[in-house]
């Protein structure tokens, strides 16, 4: 009743939303009248919607949620509900998001509208924002905004928030299931994105890879040992994709742990986990088969998550081991698997059938636990018949009369299909173990006479089973059975007897007639299959007893011959002529007996699950035994293992870009620099640590050279890649200078004595050692630290936070300040041990920071690939004037030099002048907007006397974007927001390159990347010198030597993206000329366009 | 991953869909109710059940079904994990996990189910992070908001979210700080019909309250932790720590969760704390039966048992029971043919026993089998494994808290054959 009182509720609400649509202004009329009340709703939800008052439109938008959740349409709502996008009160924008994402594919063209709202909220310095920002636009599946999501996955995937990295990664999935088009463009952002090392980031670009480009597991190399590390602190959903993927990698990395022999190089390798304190195992098996480290590494990162609360993660650590660990290892995980048990239904439903898949090949490592998988009369039917299978599958010698007697309980059982389930069951273990087959036969015997059919039933197809494996004195159970014939109904068990009569007639010659007499009698009566071994026995007794059994046979054939069924009837035909001899009877004739009578083989009762080991344990697949959609097949092992050299991090060096690099190179550079600050490490952190000391240094932009310099050579063969690699790195490792490295360094240095005293870097070592980092951080980490992360934590990556708080905690009033200086070093010192961070404003001034700078550059300049610029324009802009600054005025201009801080940065130096009549104190940077905004702040200016000036240079990451840097500039009393806007030709750094690669790169960037104009030269510019001039004084960019006189061209990168900037003048007649620019960067393109076609035009 | 989800109640109406995807028809339910329809019990539907372009997985809690969606490949357990995360939560967030609490939570389990996945992989499933984005709905809470126009959706990102303690919430202030943890163990037994065990283990949890202020920092040590064969943890311990020296240690996360799940080896002798004496019979050709029961205390060291409560599913021919409770009372369904027997607590000087006679369906054979019997029961102080906490401390407050530690032993799947 009630069903149908609400079907028709639902129907009616349905036509009343699509009789609002047909006519929404003129009156339904009596038509509708039966639904008015619904119409009406719908009516006034689109008021409440359009009112002004937020409690009604929040109100509108509940309901409009609650007709959403019993699946009713409310589309029509559309219009009214997408105004509120960019509402204040956030329920009520969380709830019209939820409305977005249902129904914004129905109706593309509204859902437009609601477009820039998100993307205005995409800058939003709020991380939450931005990052439900990027959910919703990503959620939206209108195939139109494709180009706009993917430029908001890629900045999002660079955002300091690893909140928001994490939100991108799951864009990405739902961009390549809107758009597959874009497949390659997301796999340069998944590749950015699995070097993440933030735990929050990892599970979800995993996902993400798993998604788009499974088969790209040379993705995976570099990164591979950072996943197992992190694997540990990874949250729980995280974990189990990425042991599923890192199980499948591993099976096509390393070699089989299962057989011996295999050996391989293992001097390289040792070497690098020299010191660490693992390998017992290595070494105690002293086989001639070593496993890989980064097996091993693989293994014992994660056997600690068996003690997982999930259960997923802890079943996927159970397939890993299973497919991955050595043989003799894999039974640790039996007890993890067995606890599961204890869990929800549905688990123990999963949980039982991958161990009864593992039982049929490893029987051994259940048995200790067989009781726990006893059956209790409370389990629903499918757990106790997977029990059954795994009691079965356990069963030897040794415990068989255990379980048999477990299995007479169960025979009794109310639940009959699992009484007949048992009776299986006992017919396995009773041809698996010869022993006790003498004993299930009896004890099967005796349950003919149960009072149940179906147990009947079954205990005969069993019996029959059985005794066809062993037919030899049986004939007393043949007998017994015979005698039974007439009360049992079920008709396979008829047809199976009738079928043992015949095939042993020979044992029975006297019942067998018998039988068949009978037969004939309630021929017509018995079912097909009955019918059919009816006309089996005939013949076959025929065949063996003519002389008894001709009239009978005939009989039966003539019967059967009129049948309705016709496979009756083909049957009793090809019988006859098979067996009755006439003049038509060809030669088949003779062989009748041979074919009717021929030994049979007997049927080989096994387990359902004998097969399934063709999946992956654990997957969706292996649960159904059938091949789901996107199951990834396992691979088998190789038969010797690729390169594993490949795995090793160290050797990407930043690849022909201008990073004034902490110039870590593998041998030199490394260990030097890394004894001294990580000694009392292991060697293996000490990598990690030099290698995100590296990365702290350079920064997106080199990062993203690399990704796209490897992605080129990928198309290549891994053996050359790696070889180019290190080509690449021993001439990087040339080219920087000395000069180059010995500045960090210094810093360092300078560092290092006051790190001495806090008690901190002895806690966060250890916390890195166990591989339990926040754990044991936070252990250390006291309540003011935390309180002090709080606050402070939207403005770099959450790791650093505490450990940089907390340094502020102990180091006094400049700590601020230093804190900040750090922010880039600190960044992606993830898991690397204490940061390498002290106060050293005190030590090194601004001026001495302005040279060291200056110094570093020219040596980058001559190693890198990046010209100074041969026109330096200063334009000075005005920061802050001195009337609003209460005398503290300010200027700023871009020195047009690589940022000493981070690559990604654009330099600017800061000229601050104090105007007032008394001396101002502390100047330093303050709060800045967006709050993901990468700025490198200059040390706080302790005092700047009146009339004095000073000159600071900062670092500030625009990203690519004009959009201008907000900041405070703070005196000790007040707080001055001013902000700083870039041109778009300050963004670029000058790139050198010859005339040759300029047209090659050109070539690349045709198409949309390339935008042009014709401009009518002012004639005052038509000579080379002032083009140049010019168009250096517009843009940062490095000119390019040109063959032709008509053509002047000019190449350069953004600095945030490394993205290439190619400008392009070509003279024509009459002072006309073609301004061309290439770029992927189509916004700056077009900008750069503008500013450069003003000067060029003027004069 | 996951698709859609389904809610459906008891007699198949879907009461709610939320898709995380594209709209998945509701019509891909037909194949779960085809499923449903086949299976006898409620039980027994499958948990992964195939349909032509999807798979359902489901789990059934608190007589709703929770159906997932999928499309491709994935492991079953992850999702099902999931739904009972979900599950939980709903019981978190609304006290109970009914269908009409969810229709009348229904915006803020939409909210709750919009933070948790994100394109169907799971986003935000700590209970302590959700708490902060949308606050649970109280009575207060919804008067405050109308009143004031405030929302339940917080603005920030939670702090948990990107803290290297996902768990805990920054911030945490009590006046009274107290520490509550208690040790709760399940005997999970089959005992024979002449009354030896023939298995017989113990699981036990640690389910702890903790009100702290701040970043507390507790250990807790075991007198025995040689006991704990296998374990399971929250993720606040740290592993390495109980490796090594078998003490837990951890940052707790506020509020109720359960620290520690354990499991006795097998190797230890289970002490069963009652027998149970049963004379159940049916005689052929008559269509009475005699049901005779007695309950008595065994191991229990001293301490007594309540709670008691006994159940059996009598065979289907079973028309009626007439019994006699010498205490408590007793049930019988004559529907589902379940017999409930609410003891209470057992005296030992006077033993409960339960009697009488039940009757036959006329002309029903004599059932193969005596009913199983399913026991309850409760022993205050007591842990049965014998496990102790030695003691618990408190690291990184200054503060003083209230430390208090509750053993139980319970019985979990115990069950008598006759």
């Amino acid at each position: 009743m009630s069903t149908i009182a609400l079907y028709n509720d639902q129907g009616g609400a349905e036509a009343a939303v699509e009789a609002g649509q047909e006519n929404s202004s003129s009156t339904g009329g009596a038509a509708f009248g039966l639904f008015s009340s619904d119409f009406k709703k719908n009516e006034d939800l689109k008021e409440m919607l359009e009112s002004n008052k937020e409690s009604l439109k929040l109100e509108a938008m509940k309901r409009v949620v609650g007709l959403i959740s019993k699946g009713k349409n409310a589309s029509e709502l559309f219009p009214a509900v997408v105004k509120n996008v960019a509402s204040k009160n956030i329920e009520l924008k969380k709830l019209v998001y939820v409305y977005l994402v249902r129904y914004a594919e129905e109706q593309q063209d509204l859902a437009l509208l609601s477009i820039s709202t998100f993307q205005r909220a995409l800058k939003d310095p709020n991380q939450f924002i931005r990052g439900s920002a990027l959910r919703v636009l990503s959620s939206i599946r209108v195939p139109i905004i494709v180009p706009i999501m993917l430029l908001a996955i890629k900045e999002a995937a660079a955002d300091l928030s690893p909140y928001v990295r994490k939100t991108s990664a799951h864009a990405i999935q739902k961009l390549y299931s809107l758009d597959p088009e874009q497949k390659e463009q997301l796999i340069e952002v998944i590749e950015k994105l699995l070097k993440d090392k933030s735990t929050l980031v990892a599970g979800s670009v995993v996902m993400a890879f798993e998604e788009v480009c499974p088969d790209r597991i040379d993705l995976i190399h570099k990164n591979y040992r950072k996943l197992c590390n992190l694997l540990v602190d990874v949250e729980e959903w995280g974990q189990v994709v990425i042991i599923s993927m890192l199980t499948r990698y591993a099976r096509t990395q390393f070699t089989s742990p299962w057989k011996e022999g295999a050996t391989f190089d293992e001097n390289n390798v040792k070497a690098f986990y020299d010191s660490d304190s693992e390998d017992k195992k290595d070494t105690t098996e002293a086989k001639p088969y070593i496993m890989d480290p980064d097996h091993r590494l693989l293994l014992r990162n994660t056997k600690p998550l068996l003690q997982s609360r999930n259960t997923a993660v802890v079943m996927c650590v159970a397939q890993l081991y299973w497919h991955l660990a050595p043989t003799q290892e894999v039974n640790i995980v039996t007890k993890s698997l067995v606890r599961l048990l204890r869990s929800h239904r549905e688990v123990q439903y999963i949980v039982l059938q991958n161990i009864a898949t593992m039982s049929i090949q490893r029987k051994g490592i259940f048995e200790p636990y067989m009781k726990s998988f006893y059956v209790r009369s409370t389990d629903a039917t499918h757990i106790k018949t997977l029990k059954l299978e795994i009691l079965t599958n356990l069963a030897n010698e040794a415990n068989i009369s255990t379980i048999l007697r477990e299995f007479q309980t169960y025979v009794k059982s109310q639940d009959k299909a699992f009484a007949a389930a048992t009776i299986q069951a006992i017919g396995r273990c009773a041809t698996n173990i010869t022993d006790v087959t003498d004993t299930c036969l009896s004890g099967l015997v005796l349950l003919l006479s149960n009072r149940d059919e179906t147990v009947v039933a079954e205990s005969v197809v069993v019996i029959k089973k059985l005794l066809q494996t062993q037919p030899t004195q049986h004939s007393e159970i043949i007998k017994h059975m015979a005698k039974l014939f007439d009360n049992i109904t079920v008709s396979m068990a008829r047809a199976s007897i009738l079928w043992l009569m015949g095939e042993y007639c020979d044992r029975v010659p006297k019942i067998a007639p018998d039988v068949l007499r009978k037969m004939a009698k309630t021929f017509t009566a018995e079912e097909d299959i009955v019918k059919l071994q009816t006309v089996n026995l005939a013949a076959k007794l025929y065949l063996t007893n003519s002389k008894q059994t001709k009239l009978l046979t005939q009989y039966i054939l003539n019967l059967g011959k009129y049948d309705q069924s016709y496979d009756i009837r083909d049957r009793t035909r090809f019988i006859r002529q098979l067996i009755v001899p006439n003049e038509k009877s060809g030669a088949l004739n003779k062989y009748a007996r041979r074919i009717l009578l021929a030994p049979k083989p007997a049927p080989v009762l096994e387990s359902s699950f004998k097969d399934r080991d063709r999946f992956q344990l654990g997957t969706l697949s292996h649960s159904l035994n059938t091949k789901a959609a996107g199951y990834q097949e396992l691979s088998d092992w190789p038969a010797v293992a690729p390169d594993q050299s490949v795995r090793n991090v160290e050797v990407i060096e930043p690849v022909q870009e201008s990073t004034p690099s902490v110039g870590k190179t593998k041998k030199s550079g490394k260990p030097k620099s890394a004894d001294k600050f990580y000694s009392d490490d292991e060697e293996e952190k000490e990598e990690e640590g030099s290698e995100s000391s590296k990365d702290s240094s350079s920064s997106s932009s080199s990062s993203s050279e690399e990704s796209g310099s490897e992605s080129e050579e990928e198309s290549s063969e891994e053996s050359e890649k790696t070889s180019s690699d290190s080509g690449k790195s021993s001439s990087g490792s040339e080219k920087s200078s000395s000069e180059s490295e010995s500045e960090p360094k210094k810093k360092k240095k300078t560092k290092k004595a006051p790190q001495k005293k806090s008690k901190s870097p002895a806690a966060f070592s250890d916390s890195d050692e166990n591989g339990n980092g926040p754990v044991a951080q936070a252990s250390s980490s006291s309540a003011e630290s935390s309180s002090g992360s709080e606050t402070d934590s939207e403005d770099s990556d959450p790791p650093a936070t505490p450990q940089k708080k907390k340094k502020d905690v102990k180091s006094k009033p400049k700590a601020e300040v230093k804190s900040k200086v750090e922010v880039s070093l600190l960044d992606l010192v993830d898991f690397s041990p204490a940061p390498t961070n002290a106060p050293k404003s005190s030590v090194i001034s601004s001026s001495l920071l302005s040279d060291l700078e200056g110094l570093s550059l020219s040596n980058i300049s001559s190693t890198m690939q990046v010209t100074t610029p041969s026109f330096g324009p200063v334009k000075t802009y005005e920061l802050l004037h001195h009337m609003t600054g209460k005398g503290l005025s300010a200027k700023y201009h871009f020195p047009r030099q690589p940022c000493l801080y981070e690559p990604s940065m654009v330099a600017v130096q800061v000229i601050l002048t104090n105007s007032s009549d008394h001396s101002l104190e502390e100047i330093h940077i303050g709060e800045r907007s967006p709050a993901g905004l990468n700025i490198h702040c200059f040390n706080t200016i302790e005092r700047l006397e009146p009339e004095a000036s000073v000159t600071v240079s900062m670092g500030i990451d625009f990203s690519d974007s004009t959009q201008a840097a907000h900041f405070q500039l703070c005196t000790k009393e007040d707080q001055f927001s001013v902000s700083i806007q870039p041109a778009v030709g300050e963004l670029l750094m000058p790139s050198s390159m010859t005339e040759q690669d300029y047209s090659k790169e050109q070539g690349k960037l045709l198409g949309m990347n390339e935008t042009s104009a014709t401009i009518t030269m002012a004639t005052a510019n038509t000579s080379r010198l002032a083009i140049s001039k010019q168009v250096l004084s517009v843009c940062n960019v490095g000119e390019v030597p040109s063959s032709q006189n008509t053509v002047h061209r000019f190449a350069g990168r953004t600095v945030s993206s490394g993205a290439l900037v190619l400008v392009c003048l070509e003279l024509k007649e009459s002072s006309t000329a073609l301004l061309t620019i290439n770029t992927e960067k189509s916004v700056m393109a077009s900008m750069l366009l503008r500013d450069l076609k003003q000067p060029l035009v003027q004069a | 991953m996951i698709h859609s989800l389904f809610l459906i109640n008891s007699s198949g109406d879907i009461f709610l869909e939320k898709h995380w995807k594209s709209v998945v028809s509701r019509s891909v339910c037909d194949y779960f109710f085809e499923a449903q329809e086949r299976a006898t019990e409620p039980e027994n539907v499958p948990p992964v059940i195939p349909t032509p372009h999807h798979y359902l997985i489901s789990v059934l809690r608190h007589r709703i079904y929770f159906v997932a969606v999928i499309q491709s490949e994935v492991p079953p357990l992850f999702v099902i994990e999931f739904l009972h995360r979900v599950v939980d939560t709903f019981q978190d967030y609304f006290g109970v996990c009914t269908e009409a609490a969810i229709k009348d939570n229904v915006v803020v389990v939409y909210e709750l189910l919009e933070e948790m996945l994100d394109n169907g992989f799971p986003l935000a499933t700590e209970s302590n992070i959700l708490k902060e984005l949308i606050k649970p709905p109280t009575i207060l809470r919804t008067m405050v908001n109308t009143i004031t126009g405030s929302t339940n959706v917080g603005e920030q990102l939670p702090t948990g979210q990107l803290s290297v303690v996902p768990w805990r919430r920054t911030g945490v202030k009590y006046t009274n700080n107290e520490a509550y943890f208690d040790v709760v163990e399940e005997i999970d037994a089959i005992i024979d019909k002449s009354g030896s065990t023939i298995t017989a283990e113990i699981q036990g949890v640690i389910d702890a309250c903790v009100k702290l202020t701040g970043m507390p920092d507790l250990t807790l040590s075991f007198m025995n932790p040689r006991l704990l064969d296998d374990v399971s943890f929250h993720p606040c311990v740290r592993f390495k720590r109980w490796e090594a020296e078998r003490i837990l240690s951890f940052i707790p996360p506020d509020g109720n969760f359960r620290l520690l799940s354990y499991h006795v080896s097998s190797q230890n002798l289970v002490a069963i704390p009652v027998y149970v004496k049963h004379n159940i019979s049916f005689r052929e050709g008559s269509s009475q039966g005699r049901f005779d029961l007695t309950l008595g205390p065994k191991q229990t060291m001293g301490k007594s048992v309540e709670a008691v409560l006994v159940s059996s599913q009598l065979p289907r021919g079973v028309l009626t029971a007439n019994l006699n409770p010498s205490q408590g009372t007793y049930t019988f369904d004559p529907v589902t043919k379940m017999l409930t027997w609410d003891v209470g607590k057992i005296n030992p000087q006077k033993l409960p026993s339960l009697k009488g006679t039940m009757s036959l369906q006329a002309g029903a054979s004599k059932p193969d089998e005596n009913p199983s019997i399913n026991i309850q029961l409760k022993i205050q102080q007591m842990a049965i494994s014998g496990l102790k906490v030695n003691r618990l401390d408190m690291y990184g407050e200054k503060y003083k808290p209230f430390k208090g530690i509750k053993y139980m032993t319970k019985a979990g799947k115990f069950q008598v054959r006759t």
